[in-house]
């Protein structure tokens, strides 16, 4: 091969072939360039889009409307609890023309039957209040809300309404009088789960969450890191390790309902943990977590320079305080960075919590780890097949919260790394 | 390794909370989707009483329900299903054999299926053959069975709309696919001369026959999610969607229900029994589980009471369909005396 020697692929080409020669590799270069940002384009475009559906639709369940009646704390409906019966006669005294038994339920219709927790609650706090009348602002219905809202129509006779023509003719008369008003909605950041959309609050799915990643990451990192150090600092290299290298990889791409199947079958079944807690979540969560903390931290360690462990070595360092105090230090932003990933795949997972009982209805505010509790994703499923309407503009407003949860982790995971990176 | 490490740590953690498994007090539900919204609204009401903890409703399908339901009695085992069906004799033998004896059955109301589309569609009236001929994968044609050859709803009967057959329905999955299977495609197809001779003479031929749903683009699987196929069809006029009532009464504003056999699909009539595609829904409980786990006898009478199930019940504002009259007050004292369920 003499062609190939500088000098005769100098002779076999003439200057000009070279200077085009170049110029197609500029445009190639340019080519690739332009591909490459147009995928970043594209890809952001999707996100845009994806950004602005679930805002454009979740956003107004930020806003909740409410409706101010005029409650007379009588004596006799506070002692027998029935706040109910006091907001409904406010509401027919608000409206005395109404006055046959078919009439007077679609009129309470106006109200959620949740209306009555705001008035034990201020008469728990104030309890001087019976025997008086005050204007209290009322939760409204969710058929109301959506009106209000402009999601289902107020057109009297259009046929298919939620809201009958008299239902729409209060409604404009209690709004003329300036007793209809949106307002900030703490029921959904403040509650549990509820089959009421005007009471359904994500509160009890971000504690579920909380309590379960908070298992996760006490399991797994400590057994992740530890697992990585061995197999990367002292593990003999031979077929055995080379066997558990291959396995730690492979179950990184399991598919996450098996990693359920393994938890129902050991923690349920044999280790007879409670169903639907947290605890159980997080440990199975915990299982998915462990090969991408496993796989990060072996390439965090990987990327210490050999020259530190053997500076260390050299002064006569023990090898684990070779790794204690100079390889794992240096690779531990690495490692958290790999954790929080780890993490947030597993704050997205239903399908594993499905074969735990996490995909359930459940009212009650998690008190431990311990109490049955759902998580954001699942509360995201639930609501998204539950078929009133104004489940729709809430399904959009827990999936807002989840990437909320998930952007405060990942900022945390960039704010770990800043503090701990040091490059040399 | 790590995986030894973990199931070493969980053994810790049990061992640190033994006991919080054995004392439960709150009632756990398992079970169809189809019944869960409605058995959640009163385990909401239930707990708003503040006398018993809120129940714990898990949606797991009513396979899935009976499953977990007749894996055993005791604290670790729930206490009610959910189902869309009737128990099947094998699913009572399965109890029977891990020692679920006596289980109480409800019949909750009724649940419609519908078939619906947009709004700006034309209103459609089929007849179940119609169905079958436009949705199964096989037609009888000149005494034999061949490949659905359909693809208008013209073709079918001059007076159907002239377009393009589209149905978008639940996968084989579903509880409602079964249900519309048995109530459309299993009694249509029994109006068929050459079906019914193969069901005297093959059944197994004639159930795969029925059963089986053309996959040539004419039914398209939508996912469990009904609110998707709403959707789908608010979008695309020319399409019918198959799914519960509670969906179309939800988006009476979007929707329309096709008629069925000349009946459309309104609450009145579904509740008359005068819709042919509506089922019943149940729910069981564990006698034994019955002074164990607090709370049962009393959700079992919320359910049973007028203000849930009745005819203006808050179960009706969520979509179910109650009994008659008769038919509630028969169930109720059936359950609320817990008589235990016999198998014939």
């Amino acid at each position: 091969m003499t062609d190939n020697s500088p000098t005769a692929a100098a002779a076999h080409r003439p200057s000009l072939d070279a200077a085009a020669h170049v110029r197609r590799r500029y445009a190639a270069e340019r080519r690739f360039k332009a591909i490459g940002l147009g995928a970043i384009f594209l890809a952001l475009g999707f996100l845009a889009i994806l950004l602005w559906t679930i805002v454009s639709n979740g956003l107004s369940a930020f806003m909740q409307t409410y409706i101010r009646v005029d409650v007379r704390f009588d004596a006799e409906s506070v002692a027998g609890e029935d706040y109910q019966g006091a907001i409904k006669s406010a509401l027919y005294a608000r409206f005395p023309a109404v006055e046959s038994r078919g009439e007077r339920r679609e009129l309470a219709a106006l109200l959620s039957s949740g209306a009555d927790t705001a008035l034990r609650r201020m008469l728990t706090a104030d309890p001087s209040l019976v025997g008086t009348t005050k204007p209290v602002w009322l939760v409204a219905s969710d058929d109301v809300d959506m009106a209000i809202k402009g999601h289902i129509s107020r057109q009297p006779g259009a046929s298919g309404n939620r809201l009958t023509d008299r239902q729409l003719g209060w409604l404009g008369e209690l709004e003329a009088a300036g007793t209809v008003e949106k307002r900030f909605n703490t029921i959904l950041l403040s509650s549990g789960d509820s089959r009421e959309p005007e009471l359904a609050g994500l509160w009890g799915a971000v504690v579920g969450s909380v309590f379960s990643l908070v298992i996760t990451l006490i399991v797994s990192f400590p057994l992740g890191v530890a697992t990585a150090v061995y197999l990367e600092e002292f593990a003999p290299k031979n077929r055995w390790t080379a066997l558990i290298e291959v396995n730690i990889n492979n179950l990184a791409a399991v598919p996450s309902v098996v990693f359920g199947l393994l938890g129902l079958a050991i923690f349920l079944n044999f280790l007879g943990m409670p169903r639907s807690a947290p605890l159980v979540g997080g440990l199975v969560l915990a299982l998915i977590c462990l090969p991408t903390i496993i796989i990060a931290g072996r390439a965090a360690l990987k990327a210490v320079p050999p020259s530190i462990r053997e500076a260390a070595l050299g002064l006569g360092a023990s090898r684990l305080q070779v790794v204690n105090d100079h390889v794992l230090p240096l690779a531990m932003p690495g490692i958290m960075t790999g954790t929080i990933l780890g993490m947030a795949h597993a704050l997205g997972e239903t399908a594993p919590l499905l074969m735990i009982g996490m995909v359930a209805f459940i009212v009650d505010i998690p008190a431990s780890p311990l109490d049955p509790s759902a998580v954001l994703p699942v509360q995201v499923y639930l609501w998204a097949d539950s078929p009133e309407r104004a489940f729709v503009e809430r399904t959009s407003a827990a999936i807002m919260a989840l990437l909320l949860f998930l952007g405060a982790m990942n900022l945390a995971a960039i704010l770990l790394r800043k503090k701990f990176e040091r490059r040399w | 390794m790590s995986k030894k490490l973990a199931v070493a740590a969980a053994a810790l953690a049990t061992v640190a909370f033994a006991g919080a498994a054995q004392a439960r007090d709150q009632i756990r539900i398992v079970g169809s989707s189809t019944v869960y919204p409605f058995t959640t609204a009163v385990a909401e009401q239930f707990g708003k009483t503040g006398k018993f903890k809120t129940p714990v409703v898990e949606s797991t399908g009513t396979g899935g329900g009976f499953k977990l339901f007749c894996a055993g009695i005791g604290p670790d085992h729930p206490d009610l299903t959910n189902a869309s069906r009737a128990i099947k004799k094998s699913e009572v033998e399965t109890c029977g054999k891990n020692g679920v004896a006596d289980i109480v059955e409800m019949k909750v109301g009724y649940d419609g299926i519908v078939l619906a589309a947009s709004k700006k569609a034309k209103h459609m009236d089929v007849t179940r053959a119609q169905l079958f001929l436009a949705l199964a994968k096989e037609v009888p044609q000149g005494g034999k069975l061949v490949p659905n050859p359909y693809t208008a709803w013209n073709q079918i009967d001059p007076k159907l709309p002239a377009q393009k057959i589209e149905v978008l329905g639940p996968p084989p999955t579903s509880g409602t696919r079964d249900a519309f299977i048995e109530l459309v495609m299993e009694v249509a197809a029994e109006s068929f001369p050459e079906l019914k001779d193969l069901k005297k003479t093959d059944e197994k031929a004639f159930k795969k026959a029925y059963a089986s749903i053309r996959e040539d683009g004419g039914y398209v699987e939508a996912g469990e999610n009904d609110n998707l196929i709403v959707q789908k069809l608010d979008a695309n006029p020319n399409a019918f969607g198959i799914f519960g009532y509670s969906f179309l009464d939800q988006n009476a504003d979007k929707l329309q229900g096709s008629m069925v056999d000349g009946v459309a699909p309104t609450f009145d009539a579904i509740a008359a029994g005068k819709y042919p595609v509506s089922r019943p829904l149940f729910v069981y409980a564990k006698k034994a589980h019955v002074g164990q786990i607090p709370g049962i006898k009393e959700y079992l009478a919320e359910y049973t009471s007028e203000k849930a199930w009745g005819k203006t019940g808050y179960l009706a504002d969520k979509g179910l369909i109650p009994m008659p009259d008769a038919e509630r007050k028969e169930w109720a004292a059936r359950v609320n005396g817990l008589e235990a369920l016999k198998m014939q």
